[in-house]
């Protein structure tokens, strides 16, 4: 299955710029969801709040996670990405969750996959695929958590790599097409998935992979410290699909970066900045036309295969980047001596 | 196709590719438990503070990737591996670079691998344990993410002949690349460096056959690099670091000849191959060489008459000063700006001292006054009292806990020189010189409270007051700064304070300290012109014979002000009628307009610094030091030179690392939009060709103050052609930025290093004016296309010598600040670039220019000088202000 749709990834991609999709996050916000739909039948008993654990709801309302992915699809994502960012066992313990992230991975999966049958149906000619979203967890495997002891590390490379594993084997098992590791602060967490995605890859055959790092500020570097080159470098030998930046900036902050991948990697590139930088109330509130005018840098430019919207961006955004996408040529991927 | 192999890159917080222009790498060896002594025992006594030391000295002496090697049966080497990578893990100035994480057994080389986020490299694999166990620990590095040094070894021992080398490394290199699927490029092979002069003369040709090993891997093994460990060679001379240094520069010298990429080397201890004296060098390289017979014992002969000779001697001899008096070395330590023995220095100060606060108050002053009398005389200079300063503070942090120690046991407060309370003004962000002020106070035992920039002046009052503070001084760089000291001056009167007012920064001066500042406020009132004249001001305010000091500034602020009101009794007005009529005269109907090839905005975002520092005017960045002097001259000024051509290599130095890592951005943006002059002085700029939306009208202001009958009276707006005229013409406007110098010298600051803190915004100021330089030329010569066959050089390119100007709002010719919101509004600046206007229309961050561009070849710039009140009734109308805001803003050229 996977060296097809590999096959039929990089034939699309050399011929057009492909659409993720936004913000899932902002999405279910419009539907100001209380304790009780986070819960649903399955975890009436469970014994801490459940409200806020977004990727719960692939399990107790789908059908709200699968409408989501249909308003992206209806507008032109080529993507649906799995709303999984949280759902690794590391990231999941803050809601005692733990024992239900093979679960959550699964109809994340499901969900996805069943708006993208429905659209590839639809639309014949445009195909559209299931990428699981694996999240950065919320723990750092280079950084430390105590100011007086710099050498301490609240997770080690091998628990990484063990969340990394379970998650992507859910996602495959529900129907993933493509995997993501995403908004990538630590390179060593992204590492330990590296290796993971390595195993999968002995199980499942050749399934793509692609890699999001983030930016975290003006500095030019990741919140683990390194530049962009040095995180492309530490991320070569995953043979990806992609590799692009995410979230923290938004694009025209971002477009700088992006360059600099541009001119130094062998993979696709890609990008999904947020709609802005947050104002006062820490809400995104950039207009689809004020990103699309941003992102035009990006095409204009020939620097991008693939993009979409981080946090704040909505399907009116994707519409948006659609439009300017379909205009112009994707990047093409040079040998870089 | 013949395809071209990729370079080997590597990373640790920043990229490091191994190719030709790279040159030849040094991997650092001293983190090495079975190769330094020292190592070990700090690592077996889990000194962690002392062993992440040695990593960093080496980064330092410019080890470009560290060799981390755990392997003593004494100790744990996985958790060893594992604490020490993640302890470098939070030294950003040493994990920048890759590690090398070498290690006999696997297991250590992966805990070393589960720590690392950027690329490593595994030192090393090899087929001792033949092919199943090579293949295996192959793919996992290889899964890791990591390159890989392959040692010349198999199941019948190490590699020591030409032939046995070739044969394992190739041997190697195909399983490699063709069974685990291994990036050749990754590949470095160590084709084991042996001990040469054993007296055993089987090991006579090892360096021979090294080098034509390595030449044979380089050119039948593509891609494939080649390493070793260079201390092995020169193993039999132990002790005599003299012979050892000069082996290895010149085994280096030899084996880079035939394509060694890089070494596990001592950086700190190699010497350059041109520098070894003749007869040694000879000597040694018949023995590297194997040139003959008897090499071996000349170069023990020799050994023995050189032994701890030339190389200790030199030494001892940059130590030597070490061997004085605890004094003398502090005071050495301040004076020469070295940082690495004070805190020593200190503790055996502070062990003979009854208080810890003796320490500063004695030796520590001590040595800082020599520094002070030494700035004072002109035989030291700013950047060099800036390092003075560095070690001050760390000393002085050093002291710090045991001095609240001895407070909280004895109540007593610790006394100072006084207290002073430092700000840039509110609207205002400029602190380069209020940074080294400073610096400089704090260096001669005052307390300085810096509240930084755009500080509201209620808080600078209230600070002053809560600190009982001796002095407040002020600083700001745009005019607008001036009004906001006259109102610091009024609300400290209204409070009734009555501590000396310090007024410092480049557009105050003594005239309007005291003709506008002064009568505000019955305390004392002072402008300072410099860093170097702050000491000395300070130190009179508040010394024995303060009261002298006092009486004689007061006095001297009367005389400025009696001279002062005899030249503006003087000045004489046309009135704004005449001076219109008399403008810069311009024929326009001879004036071929040229026409932008494009209209309208333009961003220019991360503009690459390589071609933005070949336009760098490094004049003014000597300025910002307070060395005096035209660039380059200055480099070889008698008496500034020395000092010059220090500051500018550290510059130099700084800017290259700030190029490699792209520390600063630069983004520029542009606009050319058709406009034509209208009455009233003013220009009106228009949406497009069809000129009948207006989108911005420029407010100009004309000379005033009576000239000779032929002389014009010359306004901004004589440049651009006048509506009636009938010439379409055009008219530009740029802001340029850059940013990240603030939060770089904040890091520094927070190392206690002023030096490149303030380096740091140099530099960046330096980054701005250039751009605009360049953007200038990127005008003339394309968008606005006026000037496509200008060449000019940089030294042309700074005296002005192309066509065409670009004042910017708030400068001699046109000193009203608040026209920058229109050019602000007109390009969207905020949008485009992200650089903002404060209250005072400063612009933020402070490293910026902006600008209109004039482009016609009469364009000139000139001094408006003082205008009369008519004209400022007019402008006011012209602004929509009353009288009162319109004086506030033309302030510094009232007339009137």
């Amino acid at each position: 299955m996977s060296t097809s749709t590999l096959k039929t990834l990089k034939a699309i991609l050399s011929e057009r710029i492909m659409l993720l999709d936004g913000a899932m996050g902002t999405m279910i916000q419009r539907y100001t969801l209380e304790e009780a739909d986070f819960r649903g039948d399955r975890f009436q008993q469970h014994t801490s709040p459940l409200k806020g654990d977004n990727d719960l709801l692939a399990i107790t309302r789908p059908d709200i996670i699968q409408a989501i992915h249909e308003e992206y699809f209806s507008v032109g994502s080529d993507f649906a990405t799995t709303n999984s960012f949280n759902a690794t066992t590391i990231a999941q313990a803050d809601y005692a969750m733990e024992a239900h992230v093979y679960d959550i991975n699964y109809h994340a999966a499901q969900c996805a996959r069943r708006a993208a049958d429905k659209w590839t149906a639809k639309t014949r000619n445009q195909p559209r695929f299931v990428i699981g979203a694996l999240g950065p967890t919320n723990r750092t495997a280079s950084l430390s958590p105590d100011v007086n002891d710099p050498g301490k590390r609240l997770v080690t490379f091998d628990e990484l790599r063990g969340a990394y594993l379970q998650a992507a084997n859910a996602l495959l098992e529900g129907g993933a097409d493509i995997l993501m590791i995403e908004t990538v602060f630590d390179t060593l967490n992204a590492k330990a998935g590296l290796y993971a995605m390595a195993e999968v890859r002995e199980k499942w055959g050749n399934v793509p992979v692609m890699v999001s790092g983030t930016i975290t500020d003006a500095s030019g570097r990741t919140l683990s410290g390194q530049t962009v080159e040095a995180f492309w470098i530490s991320m070569m030998h995953g043979d990806l699909l992609s590799v692009g930046l995410n979230c923290a900036l938004g694009a025209n902050e971002m477009l700088a970066y992006i360059k600099r991948l541009d001119q130094i990697s062998t993979s696709f590139v890609s990008a999904h900045p947020n709609a802005g930088l947050p104002n006062e109330f820490g809400e995104y509130d950039e207009s689809p036309e004020q990103m699309a005018s941003q992102i035009e840098w990006f095409v204009k430019g020939g620097h991008i295969n693939i993009l979409g919207g981080c946090c704040g961006t909505t399907p009116d955004h994707i519409a948006a980047l659609k439009a300017l996408a379909d205009n112009y040529a994707p990047r093409t991927i040079r040998h870089c001596t | 196709m013949n395809q071209v192999m990729p370079d080997m890159v590597l990373s640790g917080l920043e990229p490091l590719r191994v190719n030709k222009t790279t040159g030849f790498v040094n991997v650092g060896e001293r983190a090495n438990v079975t190769g330094s002594r020292k190592f070990a025992r700090l690592i077996q006594e889990e000194n962690y503070d002392e062993a992440i030391e040695i990593a960093r000295i080496q980064v330092e002496d410019g080890a470009q990737i560290l060799d981390i090697n755990m392997d003593d049966a004494m100790l744990d080497g996985v958790k060893a591996m594992r604490r020490y990578l993640n302890l470098l893990a939070a030294e950003p100035d040493i994990c920048r670079v890759p590690f090398m994480i070498d290690s006999s057994k696997f297991d250590i080389i992966e805990a070393g691998l589960q720590c690392v986020q950027g690329k490593a490299i595994v030192n090393s694999i090899s087929l001792k344990e033949g092919k199943e166990e090579f293949i295996h620990y192959a793919g996992k590095v290889k899964r890791y993410g990591a390159a890989v040094v392959v040692m010349a070894f198999d199941e019948k021992g190490q590699a020591d002949t030409y032939q046995r080398r070739i044969d394992i490394c190739k041997a190697s290199y195909d399983i490699l690349v063709n069974e685990v699927g291994f990036p050749a490029e990754d590949i470095v092979f160590d084709p084991n460096i042996f001990p040469i002069a054993t007296g055993i003369s089987d090991h006579d040709n090892y360096a021979v056959d090294f080098f034509a090993a390595t030449r044979w891997i380089k050119e039948n093994l593509p891609g494939a690099k080649v390493s070793g460990g260079l201390s092995n060679v020169s193993f039999s001379f132990r002790g005599n670091n003299t012979i050892r240094e000069a082996m290895h520069s010149i085994f280096l010298y030899h084996a880079i000849k035939q394509g060694m990429d890089m070494a596990i080397v001592n950086a700190g201890m190699l010497t350059v191959y041109d520098d070894i004296p003749k007869d040694l060098l000879e000597v040694v390289e018949d023995v590297v060489l194997n040139r003959r017979e008897d090499a071996g014992e000349r170069l023990v002969d020799f050994a023995e008459q050189v032994k701890g000779q030339s190389a200790r001697i030199k030494e001892s001899d940059k130590l030597k000063w070490r061997e004085n008096s605890l004094q003398e070395r502090i005071t050495h330590s301040l004076v020469k700006g070295i940082t690495e023995f004070i805190e020593k220095d200190v503790e055996e100060a502070r062990q003979q001292a009854d208080k810890p606060l003796h320490v500063i108050e004695g030796p520590l002053m001590v040595g800082m006054n020599v520094v002070g009398d030494l700035f004072g005389a002109g035989k030291m200079f700013l950047p060099q009292v800036v390092k003075s300063a560095r070690v001050m503070k760390k000393a002085v942090a050093y002291l710090l806990p045991y001095i609240e120690e001895e407070k909280k046991r004895s109540g007593d407060e610790s006394q100072n020189n006084g207290t002073i309370v430092i700000a840039t003004v509110k609207g205002d962000v400029h602190d380069i010189g209020k940074n080294i002020v400073g610096v400089v106070l704090s260096c001669n035992n005052y307390e300085v409270i810096d509240l930084g920039v755009m500080v509201p002046p209620e808080k600078i009052l209230d600070v002053a007051i809560e600190h009982n503070a001796d002095i407040i001084g002020l600083s700001g760089l745009i005019t607008p700064s001036l009004d906001e000291m006259v109102t610091v001056a009024k609300m400290m009167e209204e409070r009734g304070m009555n501590m000396p007012l310090l007024i410092g920064g480049a557009t105050t001066s003594k005239v309007h300290t005291a003709v506008k500042i002064e009568p505000k406020y019955s305390g004392v009132t002072n402008h300072v012109l410099d860093a170097s004249k702050s000491v000395p001001v300070v130190s009179g305010l508040l010394g024995e014979s303060k009261d002298t000091f006092i009486s004689s500034i007061k006095e001297d602020n009367e005389q400025v002000r009696l001279k002062n009101a005899n030249r503006t009794a003087k000045k004489a007005f046309s009135n704004l009628e005449k001076a219109r009529a008399n403008p810069a005269f311009i024929d326009w109907d001879s004036y071929q307009v040229a026409v932008p090839s494009v209209l309208g905005q333009h961003i220019f975002l991360d503009c690459p610094l390589t071609e933005i520092v070949e336009r760098f005017d490094w004049t003014p960045f000597f300025k910002t030091w307070e060395l005096h002097g035209k660039y380059p001259d200055i480099l070889t000024d008698s008496v500034v030179g020395e000092e010059a051509s220090k500051l500018f290599a550290d510059a130099r130095h700084k800017l290259q690392e700030i190029i490699d890592n792209n520390l600063l951005h630069c983004h520029a943006v542009i606009g050319l939009y058709p406009a034509n002059g209208i009455n009233n002085d003013q220009t009106e700029l228009y949406k497009d060709e069809n000129r009948d939306q207006v989108i911005a009208t420029l407010n100009h202001l004309r000379q005033q103050v009576e000239r000779p009958a032929e002389r014009p009276y010359r306004s901004l707006a004589d440049f651009v052609a006048p509506k009636n005229s009938g010439v379409k013409d055009y008219i530009g406007g740029f802001a340029v930025a850059c940013f990240g110098a603030k939060k770089l010298a904040k890091q520094y600051e927070a190392k206690l290093d002023d030096y490149n803190a303030i380096m740091i915004k140099a530099i960046a100021d330096r980054f701005a004016e250039a751009l605009a330089e360049l953007m200038h030329e990127k005008v003339r010569k394309q968008y606005w296309g006026y000037g496509k066959d200008e060449q000019l050089n940089n030294e042309a390119l700074i005296k002005e010598a192309y066509q065409g100007i670009r004042p910017a709002p708030g400068y001699p010719a046109c000193p009203e600040h608040s026209e920058k919101a229109t050019l602000w509004k007109l390009l969207d600046v905020e949008n485009a670039i992200g650089s903002q206007l404060t209250d005072n229309f400063a612009m933020y961050p402070e490293a910026a220019v902006s600008g209109w561009y004039f482009a016609h070849p009469e364009a000139r710039y000139f001094g408006l000088g003082k205008i009369d009140k008519d004209q400022v009734l007019n402008y006011a109308k012209r602004k929509d202000w009353d009288l009162e805001t319109a004086e506030r803003w033309l302030r510094p050229v009232l007339g009137y």
